[in-house]
């Protein structure tokens, strides 16, 4: 398998060309900094990505409140972390950092509130 | 349902004949499909109150243009219109259009607007600092004035419900019925009508209601028309309506001030088939540009805040024409009402019921007809003693949710409870300009949606932008 | 009417309103008062739920509710008042005037006010496209404010014209929420957000980039029902035999944001035509002395980490001229050279300090030296890979003794 990677490290946004397979990297060219080397092996192997949504509130000023993975998810577990999301019905008080969902779709992250309502 | 005299169609002319005839005990019923008054062309125009200088000469257009320009200084203070006599500069740029305005005097005179005046060029560009240079001379004719077109459509209609008409909106009229040569109600989306005397005003869709007394005289040849409004910041600005001279083929592009203050730039004249063809193109907008710029060098089209195109309903053979037959009786048609039709609604109200009593309507004088109406309060235009005294009253005046027009909730909760309901964002912009500044609506659309919804108790997913099928949103994302 | 009187007055209480409501009163101002027109602080970041905030500042990757929740809580616990739900409607050199649904008028005396009223989005006519006006024709922050403050889906199949962030933000928002984009479209052959935006927000999702291309055509009476797309020429003139048409019930705009100035033009506080928002020198001092701007209503940012340092600065310098403290002498205009579009401050008062000069080149460029010169004297030079209109340079100078002021990007 071969990926062209953009470094998103940085502004200068190099193309990192990657050769591999079952997550064994057997070439990898185009970078212009180890940052970038790292970021692209990463993105090679195991994408992850910060997950970030709303929530529904009742009995509350706003409809919804913000919510985001704790940490990055791996990238093709989105989705499936959006339907568990979808699920939450939450109520006031919910304040920033309060842990929604415990280690969503078995990613190990939890979902927390990153906006509040008092 | 029955009236005495149903009138189709709630434009300009609709509405001003409903009102005419709210004036006589008549049980009067206006329809239209629209969701709102102020129909198709009677919104999207040049907004401005012709005096009639430039109409053929002994036409019935020209009698009832000249006509109805005196009406609208009391009419507009009785009925709490925006209007402003600001006068009409016709600058005549090339000899040859210098040569042409002893004609244009003329054609004013056999008009009876008498009052149309030469004027040089040091006084024109005295008055009109941004007019070409080249500038030779020009006209001046001091009564053509401008008008806020939705608010006079909106104003007509409350003052007619105010004396007890009724204004059906979202209803279509589908066929007229007859009892052998005269007409006896119509059928529409909401039911049998039945009236004694039918008046068809539906502007656009005038030939369609005639085809369905079985008269096919005529067609509507829609002409576009595609304006600029521009910032009303804008960089060049003028004072008067500045008006080219026309050519044998067209009236030409104008640049005016609307009553709030932006200034309005165009209208192209294509003919078209399609009544439902309201889209800007290029070529057209480019042609304003070209145009306009020979008039004011300097007009700033990037201030632009929106670009829109209205239709004028045109008809072939041409003309405005309003028409009793034999073969139909109780029945008044009109055709043709075109450019003008805005300024001369008002007068065609009066020839439409004085028709409707030659031909057998019983009009007994309504003498508790009420003439005046108050519109809704502009918080923006009054004192800060005013607003502070007004918000103390109702805090939704203090909220602002139009932030480039300054209007307020309780403004837009005003217009949804009047008597002529605004239902759509269209129709709260049109009555209160929310939407209508700079952004867009980008700031106060979610707003006024949500505003909708909650007055009129039903979810977001229900309010649209004009008729039935524009949804705003679709539905919860949660 | 209610009379208030304070130090410093705040218009504004988004990120740059915050920053510089924090700054003042930790640079010794007694009253700071925000006036605020939403029902609570936090501005724009209220509906910028995704992440990417505060990596420079905080060096964590913050959502924009975390990032703004910062300020308000050091603000809260520093004392600084806030007036919610109310607009202002004037703005003179000691005056806010502002309207409050409870308290009616409000007469807000200070001895010096901060403009922080941020930027609104440029519109459909700003870039005229012709075709129908139907429902469904949203600017991008419309749309984010619609979906993640109102809970209101605005459309289920979706075009984008404009590759900026907040455009591509709401590429990957839509997508998430079950929606399809058809296309990111984009006149220029560039993008004009961040790179990194268009690696998480486009590719994860197989989103079409389609640079040198526009919006020719909307079709739908109603609701918008199709776009018709074409490429573009080096004139950005749309070459006619490429258009094809799109279906869609949505378009959304990303296609710029103006400074929202009304206030300070009425004011009379002199504009700079290329950013669009007041001139300010390195105090982010207006050409009214006791009024000072900062954030996005001085220039558009891409970063809020840049606006909260420049808001902080604005502060600070009000909080100085309310209490007769900040310096007043001639100030050197800062000239643009090579590819360089403005630069923000546009002027800067001689002083034994240093001073970031913000700034935007006008076209991309690669292997680049950026320099700051006082007439043949070299004060700041640095090299970089590459240049790009969508990201703001920065370079810190000490401006002591300077006669004049000069920033170039030349090739290395």
């Amino acid at each position: 398998m071969t990926k062209e990677i953009i470094c998103t490290v940085c502004p200068t946004g190099c193309t990192i060309h990657v050769e591999g397979e079952n997550g064994n990297i057997t070439k990898i060219e185009g970078f212009s900094c180890p940052r970038g080397k790292v970021y692209a092996e990463n993105e090679f192997t195991a994408p992850v990505r910060i997950l970030t949504s709303t929530a529904k509130i009742k009995n509350a000023k706003t409809p919804l409140v913000a919510v985001r993975s704790k940490t990055p998810v791996p990238k093709e577990k989105l989705f499936d972390c959006m339907v568990e999301i979808r699920k939450l019905e939450l109520t006031p008080p919910v304040n920033r950092g309060d842990v929604l969902i415990k280690n969503i779709c078995d990613t190990g992250v939890d979902i927390i509130a990153s906006g509040e309502v008092k | 349902m029955k009236a005495d005299v149903l009138v189709i169609g709630a434009g300009a002319v609709g509405t001003a004949i409903t009102r005419e005839l709210t004036k006589y005990r008549l049980n009067v019923i206006c329809v239209d499909k629209r969701e709102d008054v102020g129909g198709d062309c009677s919104k999207s125009n040049s907004a401005i109150i012709h005096t009639g200088y430039d109409a053929k000469p002994g036409t019935l257009e020209s009698e009832l243009v000249v006509a109805a320009n005196p009406q609208y200084d009391k009419l507009t203070r009785d009925l709490d219109i925006p209007f402003k006599r600001i006068g009409a500069i016709l600058p005549a740029i090339t000899d040859e259009q210098f040569a042409q305005l002893p004609e244009i005097k003329e054609k004013a005179l056999k008009n009876r607007v008498y009052d149309v005046q030469y004027l040089s060029k040091e006084q024109i560009l005295e008055m009109e600092p941004n007019i070409n240079p080249e500038v030779k001379g020009g006209l001046f004719i001091p009564r053509e004035s401008i008008i806020d077109p939705f608010i006079y459509v909106v104003a007509m209609a409350e003052n007619a419900v105010a004396n007890g008409a009724k204004f059906m909106l979202e209803t279509e009229v589908t066929g007229i019925r007859k009892e052998g040569d005269r007409v006896v109600g119509a059928e529409t989306t909401k039911g049998y009508i039945e009236a004694d005397y039918i008046v068809n005003a539906a502007g656009l869709f005038c030939d369609e209601i005639a085809n369905m007394v079985g008269k096919f005289d005529y067609t509507v040849v829609p002409r576009k028309g595609q304006f600029y409004i521009l910032d009303k910041n804008t960089g060049c600005k003028v004072n008067h309506i500045v008006l080219p001279i026309p050519t044998k083929i067209t009236k030409g592009k104008l640049m005016t001030p609307t009553i709030h203050g932006n200034m309005l730039v165009g209208p192209t004249a294509e003919d078209l088939y399609d009544k439902y063809d309201k889209s800007t193109n290029t070529e057209g907008l480019n042609s304003i540009r070209d145009d306009v710029t020979k008039l004011i060098p300097g007009v700033m089209l990037q201030d632009t805040i929106t670009q829109f195109c209205g239709l004028r309903a045109n008809r072939n053979p041409e003309g405005l024409n309003i028409d009793v037959y034999d073969d139909v009786k109780h029945y008044v048609n009109l055709s043709g009402v075109r450019s003008t039709g805005l300024t001369n609604s008002v007068s065609v109200g009066a020839y439409v019921a004085n028709l409707l009593r030659e031909i057998g309507l019983k009009m007994e004088f309504n003498e508790n007809f009420i003439e005046k109406r108050k519109g809704i309060v502009c918080i923006r235009e009054l004192s800060k003693e005013e607003q502070h005294k007004k918000i103390l009253e109702n805090p939704l005046y203090g909220n602002i949710v139009c932030r480039c027009e300054s209007v307020t909730e309780g403004e837009i909760v005003d217009a949804i409870h009047s008597p002529i309901p605004a239902k759509s964002v269209d129709a709260i912009k049109r009555r209160l300009r929310a939407g209508m500044g700079r952004c867009q609506g980008g700031f106060c659309g979610p707003k006024v949606i949500e505003i909708l919804a909650r007055e009129l108790g039903c979810e977001p997913k229900d309010i649209c932008k004009n008729n039935s099928k524009s949804y705003m949103v679709c539905g919860k994302v949660k | 009417m209610n009379k208030i009187t304070c130090d410093v007055c705040i218009v504004g209480g988004g990120p740059a309103g915050l920053s510089a409501a924090v700054a003042a009163k930790k640079a010794g101002a007694k009253d700071v008062l925000i006036v605020e027109r939403d029902e609570a602080l936090g501005g724009i970041l209220q509906q910028c739920i995704h992440p990417g905030f505060g990596l420079k500042l905080f060096k964590e990757e913050l959502t924009g509710p975390e990032y703004f929740g910062r300020f308000v809580d050091e603000a809260n616990e520093l004392g600084v008042k806030a007036l919610l739900n109310s607009m202002v409607l004037e703005v003179t050199a000691d005056t806010v005037t502002c309207i409050n649904g409870e308290l009616g008028v409000c007469e807000i005396s200070a001895k010096a006010i901060v403009l922080a009223m941020g930027c609104r989005e440029r519109t459909r006519a700003n870039i005229v496209i012709p075709g129908t006006r139907p429902a469904g024709v949203y600017t991008a922050g419309t749309a984010q404010r619609l979906i993640n403050r109102q809970n209101e889906m605005v459309g289920k199949k979706v075009v984008i014209l404009g590759s900026g962030d907040i455009g591509m933000i709401m590429a990957r928002r839509m997508t998430l929420e079950g929606a399809k984009v058809e296309a990111v479209v984009e006149i220029m052959d560039f993008l004009a957000g961040l790179t990194r935006n268009r690696v998480q927000c486009l590719d994860d999702f197989g989103i079409p980039l389609l640079l040198s291309h526009t919006i020719i055509d909307i079709k739908g009476n109603d609701r918008v029902e199709s776009v018709v797309i074409a490429q573009v020429d080096e004139n950005k003139k749309p070459i006619m035999s490429t258009a094809r048409e799109i279906e869609c019930d949505t378009l959304l705009l990303s296609v710029g944001l103006i400074p929202e100035n009304e206030l300070t033009s009425n004011a009379k506080i002199e504009i700079s035509p290329i950013t669009k928002g007041p001139k300010v020198n390195q105090y982010m001092q207006t050409s009214i002395k006791s009024v000072f701007a900062c954030g996005n209503v001085v220039h558009v940012n891409d970063l809020v980490d840049n606006v909260s340092a420049e808001s902080a600065k604005a502060g600070e310098s009000a909080a100085k001229f309310a209490a007769g403290k900040l310096e007043d002498s001639t100030a050197v205009t800062v000239e643009t050279g090579d590819n360089v579009r403005y630069v923000c401050p546009q002027s800067v008062i001689p002083a034994d300090e240093k001073v970031d000069l913000y700034f935007r080149v006008m076209k991309p460029q690669k292997g680049v030296v950026i320099t700051v010169t006082d007439g043949d004297n070299v004060l700041f030079t640095r090299k970089a890979i590459k240049v790009n209109p969508g990201e703001m340079e920065k370079a810190t100078v000490s401006v002591k003794d300077i006669t004049s002021l000069m920033v170039s990007v030349k090739e290395a």
